[in-house]
């Protein structure tokens, strides 16, 4: 009897295994968490992409909830991703852009044609404030609560149904 | 208007070869377990027109590539009308389409193989193996069809041109490298077929291993060659000189490897001795499982691997499914069937038979190892404890120990006798070898780096450790026989083929100890005209080059090397290229092989100003990596042709259907 | 399903961008020691951005923008694990190819020692009994048999 069941362990450890594997096909090995979750955005000091004399720092984090969009000019997600992020706006939602690894005038170009949501606009042409953030590609945004603690996190492409199943009810979850 | 058709010709032909499979798996295997001959009958014809059917439907598609035939999607996509001819037929299997059939046409392969090659084995036995077969290609075909079709149509609107082979895959090493792990992989649903047939006929006996000891051997042989020409791919072609980075896909072509020479050596053990029956039969359930569970693993998209084909999560699916039943079965019918009365054969300590036990145990864990490593991040991030990566520093972290507990029981092994031996005869055979070993391994990295390593001197002791005995072992032989020509001729191929497989271990450990400790690296900037020392070499640009490939432009160094101290010198050509089609660049290395050092330059960024960046790689012993791996296979086939596997052509012995009969030789 | 294929398509480029060789920068290294170090974080720290690539073999970005730091850091005089931490901090444990021992990482660090120990016992315990078991002996009828079987000399 002791020896069947030692017979069988084969099978249930293939088991075990097939189950995790199964698992594994809905799960998406690209989606990860942003390490900043549940601690303050970074300390910074740079000038906005408007106005290269004024500087502004995390203070303009604090005080409302906020929606920080990592973009560039050089990247095409994120011309696609403007109409959603404009239609945000609109609802109300503070939106603040951090203009990563670009020019001044391509920056300025891109809110011409594409529409600038954003309350104030970070210009990071080294990418210092990015590396701070862990952005590893734009577009990336991050949900700022009012204290300026990190909430949450999207990597990648906002599509237009993640306004209203994901971005506004987490907005609205730390407001 | 033939021409135009081909691609169907292929589609219906694989619809066809379904059918014959489907047969091929079902008449025989119900045939051999209500004893009728007229179903048995069965196997044979299907299996042989299955390869046919297959061959036809892998020839079609080959056609459609080389008369570029861009409305065939996979065609379109992996291939361009500027691509050179082989390239075009080894476009075929770089995509997730073209190379799940050329694993179809392989596993046909090997079954036709079986069933024109084991004319003297009992019927019902061939029967149950074909089918098992049968039913593994039923399900690969269907997968090919229902998934994966190479001839699916990009109609009404036909590309003008293809998309291009990825120029990573634009290499001989690519062309050759596939199809050696296929072999491999394939093969060892051989031994599975095998191993499913005994259980089901209740005949797992001396003969039985006789059998499929030939299958296992080869496919081991194919399995090793293709990892280690992938590895030597990698070193060239992507450019940073590394060979092995314990990558998934790697990991999932190191696992059957792993399971697969631990059932070599148990395969011995039962042939010789006829115990350890059960847990080979595991062994090679195992092997082919872990073979499938790397189709899953490179082609689900479970896991991020550099190699990873492009995924489809309805594939993941079919595989997954494929691989429960193939294997959920296969392991409830050895819960079920095992053999029930299990017999001991006594030995003792001191003897071949505890050192293969301790062989297959560490071969077991290092498998469990490298599985555990490679499906943890899998894991955690299914039960939601976030993501994790397990890369290199963790492997070897693991590996190395391992390997070298491995080696000590290594070099004990073919000393040893079977059953039993005193511990003082086993010290009167390996002490001075030993001994030997252990102060050469440790003292020769000072003469030859001039700076003593310890993992380097480890590497040696272990290789040493395995080779020395040997040598011993094998004068002693001779010396016994009288004569050089006597003793040669009395040593059985087998034999030959251990200590050729034992020597490469032992070349391939040298080689990695090496390489991994006495690497030399530097990046320079390099303008025509500029000198570096590298390693006592001297490296000096002296022109650059552009000019214009089939399919793509490129940037070339000339760069003379001279070894410091000589007056000869000889030229290196680094190459940056720009493949057209898809705007990508690719590093085009220039190498200097040896046998024991092996120069290497690759081109990097233009700095401006005539200047580029190259990194100058000196890599003492690399190529002992894969020479040890080529002997590795040399031995295994080398074992094959031993006069004992091709005896059985010619005589049956019957025997009862017993699982329990003991064969102490 | 045309727009399918089409996803696919991207996909594949998407993959082999993820495949491009690895970058090459010159830097100054004061000591070799340092430059040591310098390579040995660049293999063991996960490019975030890459399919399954270490920071030194990938030409992305942001591999390039953590190879800066990792340098500049280095001559800044921290050590390997501060550096390590300075990048988890940012990029999370993904990015540690050697992962942490903690909670959830002990079945990964423990279960290989474990089975070194387990397969150690039944060694020990397998050999106890086959030694004190004594091999059956053949029958004459079985070993005519076992000789026309092999019809061959006893191995050595």
């Amino acid at each position: 009897m002791k020896r069947r069941l030692l017979l069988l362990l084969p099978l249930v450890g293939f088991l075990l295994l097939s189950g995790f594997l199964y698992m594994g096909l809905s799960l998406d090995p690209f989606q990860r968490d942003s390490a900043l979750l549940a601690r303050e955005f970074p300390e910074f000091q740079l000038s906005t992409l408007e106005d290269s004399e004024v500087l502004v720092d995390e203070s303009l984090l604090k005080g409302e909830v906020t929606l920080v969009n990592v973009w560039g000019e050089w990247c095409p997600t994120c011309k696609q991703e403007m109409p959603q992020l404009l239609s945000l706006a609109e609802r109300g939602v503070r939106l603040i852009g951090v203009d990563y690894k670009d020019t001044r005038a391509k920056g300025q170009e891109f809110l011409e044609e594409f529409g600038n949501p954003f309350e104030v606009n970070v210009f990071d042409p080294e990418g210092d404030l990015g590396f701070e953030l862990g952005v590893y590609g734009a577009p990336e945004t991050f949900l700022v609560d009012r204290d300026g603690i990190i909430r949450y996190h999207h990597t990648g492409y906002i599509k237009p149904e993640d306004v209203v199943q994901t971005i506004l009810p987490e907005v609205r979850k730390w407001q | 208007m033939l021409t135009k058709m081909i691609p169907e010709i292929g589609h219906f032909a694989l619809v066809i070869a379904l059918l014959m499979a489907f047969f091929q798996a079902v008449m025989p295997l119900a045939g051999a377990a209500t004893r009728r001959p007229l179903w048995m009958a069965f196997a044979r014809p299907m299996a042989a027109g299955q390869f046919l059917f297959v061959a036809v439907a892998y020839l079609c598609l080959t056609t459609s590539y080389m008369l570029d035939d861009f409305s065939v999607a996979t065609v379109a996509n992996n291939s361009n009308s500027m691509l050179p001819w082989y390239y075009k037929f080894s476009a075929v299997w770089g995509n997730h389409e073209g190379s799940v059939l050329l694993w179809s046409l392989i596993l046909a392969g090997w079954t036709f193989a079986v069933s024109r090659f084991s004319r003297n084995l009992p019927e019902d036995m061939i029967s149950r193996v074909l089918g098992v077969m049968g039913m593994v290609s039923s399900g690969f075909l269907l997968f090919v069809l229902v998934t994966s079709n190479p001839f699916e149509r990009l109609l009404p609107v036909i590309p003008q041109d293809g998309a291009d082979l990825n120029p990573l895959l634009q290499d001989f090493g690519l062309i050759i490298h596939p199809p050696m792990l296929y072999m491999g992989y394939v093969g060892f649903s051989v031994v599975f077929a095998f191993a499913i047939a005994a259980l089901l006929g209740g005949r797992l006996d001396a003969a039985w291993t006789r059998w499929a000891r030939p299958w296992t051997n080869i496919a081991w042989a194919f399995l090793t060659v293709g990892i280690a020409l992938g590895s030597w791919w990698a070193y060239y072609e992507l450019g940073w000189g590394g060979w092995w980075f314990w990558d998934p896909v790697e990991n999932a072509s190191l696992l059957p490897w792993l399971a697969g020479t631990a059932l070599l050596h148990s395969l011995a053990v039962t042939e010789k001795r006829g115990s350890f029956k059960s847990w080979t039969v595991l062994l090679a359930i195992l092997t082919f499982s872990l073979s499938l569970l790397g189709t899953f693993l490179v082609r689900s998209g479970v896991l991020t691997s550099v190699h990873a084909f492009a995924n489809d999560p309805s594939r993941g699916l079919f595989i997954l499914a494929l691989l429960g039943v193939t294997v959920g079965l296969s392991l409830l019918v050895f819960a079920l069937r095992a053999p029930r009365v299990s017999h001991t054969v006594a030995f003792s300590w001191v003897s071949r038979d505890a050192l293969l036990l301790v062989n297959n145990i560490l071969l077991v864990i290092m498998t469990v190892t490298v599985l555990l490593g490679t499906v943890y991040p899998l894991l955690l991030d299914a039960l939601g404890l976030g993501k994790i990566s397990v890369g290199p520093p963790y492997f070897n972290a693991l590996f190395v120990p391992l390997t070298v507990i491995l080696c000590v029981f290594m070099g004990l092994g073919p000393s040893a006798r079977w059953k039993h031996m005193s511990a003082r005869e086993l010290f009167r055979r390996l002490g001075l070898a030993s001994l030997a070993a252990l102060i050469i391994g440790m003292f020769v990295p000072l003469a030859y780096g001039g700076e003593w390593n310890l993992w380097v001197s480890l590497g040696l002791v272990a290789a040493l450790w395995i080779v020395l005995p040997m040598v011993r072992d094998l004068f002693e032989k001779i010396r016994r026989a009288g004569s050089l020509g006597d003793g040669l001729r009395k040593l059985s191929l087998a034999y030959w083929g251990m200590v050729l497989g034992h020597l490469g271990v032992a070349v391939t450990i040298i080689g990695v100890a090496v390489v991994s400790n006495y690497n030399v690296e530097r990046n320079v900037r390099l303008a025509p005209g500029d000198s570096v020392q590298v390693a006592g070499y001297t490296f000096t640009m002296n022109e650059l080059q552009s000019r214009r490939g089939p399919n793509y432009l490129s940037d070339m160094a000339f760069i003379e090397v001279s070894r410091d101290g000589s007056s000869r010198s000889f030229t290196m050509v680094p190459e940056k290229r720009l493949y057209i089609a898809r705007g990508m660049p690719m590093t085009q290395v220039a190498l200097r092989p040896g046998l024991f050092r092996d120069l290497y330059v690759a081109m990097g960024e233009d700095l401006g100003d005539g200047a580029w960046a190259m990194r100058i790689q000196y890599k003492p012993f690399v190529r002992w990596l894969w020479l040890g791996a080529l002997l590795m296979a040399a031995g295994g086939v080398m074992a094959v042709i031993d006069r004992r596997y091709r005896l059985k052509r010619h005589q049956q012995v019957p025997l009862p259907a017993s699982s329990t009969r003991e064969v102490p030789v | 399903m045309a727009v399918i294929r089409r996803g696919l398509v991207v996909l594949v480029l998407l993959l082999v961008a993820g495949l491009v060789q690895g970058a090459v920068e010159v830097r100054e290294f004061a000591d070799p020691v340092l430059e040591r170090r310098y390579s040995d974080l660049n293999e063991s720290l996960r490019c975030p951005k890459c399919q399954n690539q270490a920071i030194g073999d990938s030409n992305s970005p942001v591999a390039a923008d953590m190879r800066e730091r990792v340098y500049m850091l280095l001559q800044d005089g921290r050590s390997d694990m501060e550096i390590r931490d300075y990048m988890v901090k940012r990029f999370g444990d993904y990015v540690l190819y050697n992962p942490r021992l903690e909670g959830r990482t002990w079945l990964l660090w423990g279960l290989p020692g474990a089975l070194v120990v387990i397969g150690g016992i039944v060694v020990v315990l397998i050999v106890r009994t086959r030694r004190r078991a004594s091999a059956r002996q053949l029958s004459p009828d079985e070993r005519a048999r076992l000789d026309a079987l092999i019809k061959r000399k006893r191995p050595e």
